[in-house]
């Protein structure tokens, strides 16, 4: 695969990866309003339940070891991207997937819940603030795990080519920075809110 | 130098003085720059020293201006044309430090005068303030006055060198409930109670007016804000007291449909704590209310 | 179930399943409003048929459309800026006739409603259409060639980002003929701008057009701030980029973090029409102050990514026609960064009647005052430029003397109301409108008038006619002041803004009237400027830009012919100093040695179908047609993969045929 611009001396990669992650600065910025919003309108239940009515920790504390493991076999993953290791690198990718897919799940079955027990988006601004942090937080979990299998193919087929080390090393990052923003939801929504 | 250039700046010099002129000469019809109300007169005073203070730089940076394309252009004689010259550590302090200089006085002039005119501050004075309610509907003001009982529709009286309380809400979108001679403005939001201070030094009739759109009828949202002697004050209390219309749940309910340019109207206070009503309704599911239909929150026009 | 309740939400207005609540009634319009549409949909007939006869479709489509080269990308963007300028000032010209018109017992001839949609449709369309398009413009066309590169980081994204933008602007002008505009201003403050207030479409349409425009403004400013960062020539420095490399940056840092915040105000707006969730709601606890800081967080902001280049501009300009260094080049780096840095700090002066308190309210007043010093730095750093220069009194020298006047006066009464207690008694007002027009037209406007002229030759190859120019010039200056005095006064008089109606004992109509005046001498004044484009291609043969450098440039653009091949450069410049090209006329221009092929982005349809397909969904969310919604979704996430993995996204330009064309402009260049 040829590289562009060779002219400038600067390889595809590291731009691409340089873009990426101003891009995931604009994705921290978006969280963060969410997140002010949140904190603002956490109080506003208009007399019906706050967090700590909603909240069941261990169910928390599961889905956030859950996400971390995920993190942590992605990390894996990419270990054997070095030395090439086709089949280490999807195995463990596979098995990120797979976490991530049952913390998706439990988000899943949280919001069914609050939604059956009549917690819905609509009963107040807290609720609002609060399924939409947690919701979008979710969307972009889901958008990882699209995506991901669709790299996993391409790597399967053509190997490890400039493209595909470029989109796994994307991905990697994306997949911690979304842990990252877990971690501050668990801390502000979850720990703070119950204390 | 070119005919349109030289004529332009004659011709931007005709039109400042013009426009500083007509300003000076009609100072007195400019309720911003000759306001009748202490308040605003302060607010006017801060005003107009904060533009000389700025002068300060913008005069040199005209006269600059001018100099240098008059002076270095290009048809003119050229003895000490200097491309190379870029850099001047005299000049850098002088124009990075007095205009710092200036912004510290003016923030000094702010923190003070942010205190001394805080909307929420209330009028130092020997005599009793008058509380007057203020509620912004849609798209009129309602004034509740609580300690005479009664209330009005885009209309207000109160005596003059008398500090006035405004406790100010809306029932509608935002509003901003303004009288320019008076003072400066504040915000009139659903579910909050803002406060404004205000006292006129005389007798006469004042605008008012919202200064944030609110929809359709937002430019009809006048009203006349009256001073008077205060006897003339009490006698048009007494008579608003005995008006055949009651405000109570029902008028109230009435009242706040959409309605635009309205008259003003006098009614007498059938409810007491109908403002806090009013404020408490967005913050907290009010209990259902003797009167039908009151108990839901959403209007329902 | 939770699907469920999605669909419950949605149930409790009124709408069909194939074309949501999209009825006959929104196509009925009063006679201006439809007279605004038919002569919409006559133009783009008309466009059609010259188009198809002169069989110029495959050109557009190749050429054009599906270009991913910045300097093409950028002229695109210029002709969708001059159109919605086009409209936006149609909007104000409608808006001084009915203040005019509107006293006492005459209520005009507009309604209420029509008068809300058109100064929010104004104020949209001048921030959102026409500046930052502008500012997208000469930033794609100049700053690749200004830092030596052959093109952006991301060629793809550029185009995406570019049809983004056009399909914002596209739901701004459907929304005019396919029922009704937001009322609400161009900030669209809750509760007036929620579903209680405005359950109608015009706040969809509004927050859309936004939505999908601002990430493509977002997709522009990380592409720039890579581009800038990775790609700029060898030997070329931070501190040795032009001016206006170095304004640009500091703008799309702006942006990168500015419009998330944005992104997400929109989005929770838009979740609480949608979805009936209480964000900004008056009751269920929502808090439509909230709104109004996180939209003021983005808005301030906003405001320096416009300016910001426009500075950019003026450093380029008085540099170039004062023969001479610009003054102070480090000082002016540091007052750009310093005012991009303060213009997070101080977005609460659009508020300070909202009642934050003294403390709070000082605290951004002060940071409001010094943002000027920078400003004012920058000011006395080009007037200084000029003291000792040889001073040419082109066009956009003529633009930046303009500049200083007004913008200067606009920057004093924005310090005025950053002292609280003032702005109580100006905030709403007429004045606070003066104010901010002498910042964005004395400022934004004439700064990227002035870079529309300059740069002009090196975009088309020809010069634009200067007399036509100075006229235009001369109506702008004065028609403003005519327009911009009047209201400052009527301000201080107590005349609010977004009015359409005010009683004849207030007296105001004289003024209003002078003002309007003020409006049409500013309109002659496009007129001179669309005849100026006209006369100048007529005459272009004339004053052909044969040298590649029509004005004695000082920065590497110049270097290249007018307009540039489609690589910029065949050899990647190496730099030495500040104005570099300035420099290689004093120095000796390099030699190079053979011609290299050169490795080119292909172009793609991708970004145009993108953009359909958000046009697509936004119309479909817009008015409950919740299938096209999600079809088009669909159909953009399949975009994005076929993107993702199309291997032959680029070609090579040979060196025989690079060579070839480096021969042909070769010859006319002067200094070789």
């Amino acid at each position: 695969m040829k590289q562009q611009f060779p002219d400038t001396h600067h390889d595809v990669s590291s731009t691409t990866i340089f873009g990426f992650w101003v891009y995931l600065m604009t994705d921290a910025v978006m969280f963060a309003t969410f997140f002010a919003t949140y904190v603002v309108l956490q109080g506003g239940t208009f007399g019906g339940p706050g967090i700590r009515d909603i909240v069941h920790l261990p169910f928390v504390l599961t889905e956030t070891l859950l996400l971390l493991a995920s993190s942590f076999t992605c990390g894996i993953a990419m270990l054997g991207v070095p030395k090439r290791e086709t089949t280490k690198v999807i195995f463990w990718f596979f098995v990120t997937f797979v976490l991530g897919l049952i913390f998706l799940g439990m988000e899943f079955f949280e919001f069914n819940r609050l939604t059956a027990d009549g917690h819905n988006w609509q009963t107040s601004a807290f609720l609002s603030a609060y399924f939409t942090l947690i919701g979008t937080h979710g969307l972009h979990i889901v958008a990882g795990l699209f995506f991901l299998p669709f790299f996993l193919a391409q790597l399967w087929r053509c190997g490890f080519s400039a493209a595909i080390l470029r989109r796994l090393t994307c991905f990697r990052i994306y997949w911690q920075f979304i842990y990252l923003i877990w971690i501050f939801t668990f801390t502000i929504v979850y720990l703070i809110g119950v204390k | 130098m070119n005919k349109l250039v030289k004529f332009a700046f004659f011709l931007l010099i005709l039109l400042s003085a013009v426009f500083i002129g007509l300003v000076v000469l009609n100072i007195e019809n400019i309720a911003v720059l000759s306001p009748e109300g202490m308040i605003g007169q302060k607010q006017s005073n801060l005003l107009v020293l904060s533009i000389y203070l700025m002068l300060i730089i913008v005069i040199p940076v005209f006269i600059l201006a001018w100099f240098v394309v008059w002076k270095y252009e290009v048809s003119k004689k050229h003895t000490d044309y200097d491309p190379e010259w870029n850099h001047s550590t005299i000049a850098e302090i002088i124009w990075w430090g007095v205009p710092c200089i200036i912004v510290i006085i003016l923030g000094v002039m702010t923190w003070k005068g942010s205190h001394a005119l805080d909307p929420f501050k209330p009028i130092v004075s020997d005599t009793k303030p008058l509380r007057i309610q203020v509620v912004a509907l849609q798209w009129k003001w309602l004034f509740i006055y609580p300690e005479q009982n009664i209330a009005t529709v885009n209309f207000i009286q109160f005596p003059e060198k008398t500090p006035i309380a405004f406790e100010i809400t809306s029932d509608a979108p935002m509003n901003s409930f303004w009288i320019p001679d008076l003072g400066g403005q504040i915000y009139a939001m659903s579910g909050m109670k803002s406060q404004l201070h205000l006292i006129a030094d005389g007798i006469g009739s004042y605008r008012g007016l919202s200064a944030n759109i609110s929809g359709d009828g937002f430019s009809g949202m006048t009203f006349v804000a009256q001073s008077s002697s205060l006897e003339d004050f009490e006698e048009w209390v007494a008579s608003a007291q005995n008006s055949p219309d009651p405000l109570n749940f029902q008028s109230y309910r009435e009242l706040a449909k959409p309605s635009s340019y309205n008259v003003p109207a006098i009614y007498q206070l059938g409810e007491e704590g109908l403002f806090d009503w009013i404020v408490m309704k967005y913050v907290m599911p009010m209990p259902a209310h003797k009167e039908k239909g009151m108990n839901h929150v959403f209007p329902t026009y | 179930m939770f699907f469920q309740h999605i669909k419950v939400r949605l149930a409790a207005i009124e709408y069909s399943d194939i074309f949501g609540r999209l009825t006959l009634e929104a196509f009925k319009h009063d006679a201006i409003e439809a007279s605004v549409g038919i002569s919409i949909i006559f133009g783009s007939i008309i466009l059609v048929a010259v188009l198809t006869y002169y069989k110029l479709w495959t050109w557009l489509w190749t050429e054009w459309l599906t270009s991913v080269d910045h300097k093409k990308i950028g002229v695109m963007y210029l002709v969708v800026t001059v159109l919605m300028l086009f409209k936006g000032v149609v909007d104000a010209l409608m808006m001084r006739a009915q203040q005019v018109l509107s006293v006492g017992d005459s209520f005009g001839y507009l309604t209420s409603s029509h008068y809300q949609q058109l100064f929010t449709a104004h104020g949209t369309t001048m921030i959102f259409f026409v500046a930052m398009g502008a500012v997208a413009a000469l930033m794609n066309i100049i700053v690749p060639l200004q830092i030596g590169a052959r093109d952006v980081a991301f060629p793809f994204l550029n185009n995406l980002s570019f049809w983004l933008f056009a399909v914002g602007a596209s739901l701004l002008m459907v929304s005019l003929m396919i029922g009704e505009f937001s009322g609400a201003g161009w900030v669209g403050y809750p509760p007036l701008s929620g579903l209680e207030y405005n359950p109608g479409v015009g706040i969809d349409y509004w927050i859309w057009s936004l939505q999908i425009s601002g990430i493509g403004s977002l997709l522009t400013g990380i592409n720039f701030l890579v581009t800038i960062f990775k790609m700029r020539c060898p030997g070329m420095t931070l501190m040795k980029m032009p001016l206006f490399v170095w304004s640009v940056f500091n703008s799309v840092i702006l942006i990168v973090f500015a419009f998330p915040i944005l992104t997400a105000t929109l989005a929770m707006l838009s979740l609480d029409r949608l979805l009936g969730m209480h964000f900004f709601t008056s009751d269920f606890g929502g808090s439509a102050m909230m709104y109004v800081n996180l939209i003021w967080a983005w808005g301030h902001p906003e405001v320096y990514i416009l300016i910001l280049p426009a500075f950019g501009v003026f450093s380029e300009v008085v540099a170039t026609f004062s023969e001479k260094r610009l003054f102070g080049y480090v000082s002016m780096v540091w007052a750009l960064i310093s005012i991009t840095i303060l213009s997070f700090l101080v977005w609460l002066h659009h508020f300070f009647t909202m009642g934050a308190g003294p403390n709070v309210n000082t605290f951004f007043g002060f940071m409001t005052m010094i943002i000027a010093v920078p400003t004012g730095v920058k000011v006395f750093n080009w007037l200084f430029t000029m003291y000792k220069g040889k001073v040419h009194l082109t066009n956009p020298i003529l633009w930046f003397l303009g500049f200083v006047f007004i913008f200067t006066i606009g920057g004093m009464t924005g310090v005025l109301m950053g002292v609280a207690p003032v702005d109580f008694q100006v905030h709403g007002s007429l004045f606070l409108i003066a104010h901010f027009h002498s910042m964005v037209v004395g400022g934004v406007l004439f700064g990227l008038i002035a870079g529309y002229v300059y740069w002009f030759p090196k975009i088309f190859g020809f010069k634009l006619n200067e007399k036509l120019g100075e006229y235009a010039w001369f109506c702008w200056m004065f028609g403003f002041l005519l327009t911009a005095l009047p209201l400052y006064a009527l301000g201080l008089m107590g005349a609010t803004r977004r009015m359409d109606h005010y009683e004849a004992s207030t007296g105001w109509a004289p003024l209003f009237v002078v003002a309007a005046i003020g409006a049409i001498i500013i309109f002659c004044g496009i007129g001179f400027q669309v005849l100026q484009l006209l006369v100048s291609f007529k005459e272009r043969n004339k004053n052909r830009d044969l040298t590649g450098d029509p004005w004695n440039g000082r920065t590497l653009e110049w270097t290249t012919s007018s307009p540039p091949p489609v690589y910029n450069f065949a050899f990647i410049p190496e730099v030495k100093d500040r104005d570099a090209f300035w420099d290689q006329k004093q120095t000796g221009i390099p030699l190079h040695g053979e011609y290299k092929e050169i490795h080119m982005p292909k172009n793609t349809p991708l970004g145009f179908y993108i953009g359909v397909l958000s046009f697509t969904f936004s119309f479909g969310l817009i008015w409950y047609m919740m299938w096209l919604a999600a079809i088009s979704f669909v159909g953009i996430v399949v975009c994005i993969l076929l993107r993702l993995f199309d291997q032959h996204t680029d070609f090579y330009i040979s060196a025989a045929e690079v060579k070839k064309i480096e021969e042909q402009t070769l010859k006319n260049k002067r200094f070789v």
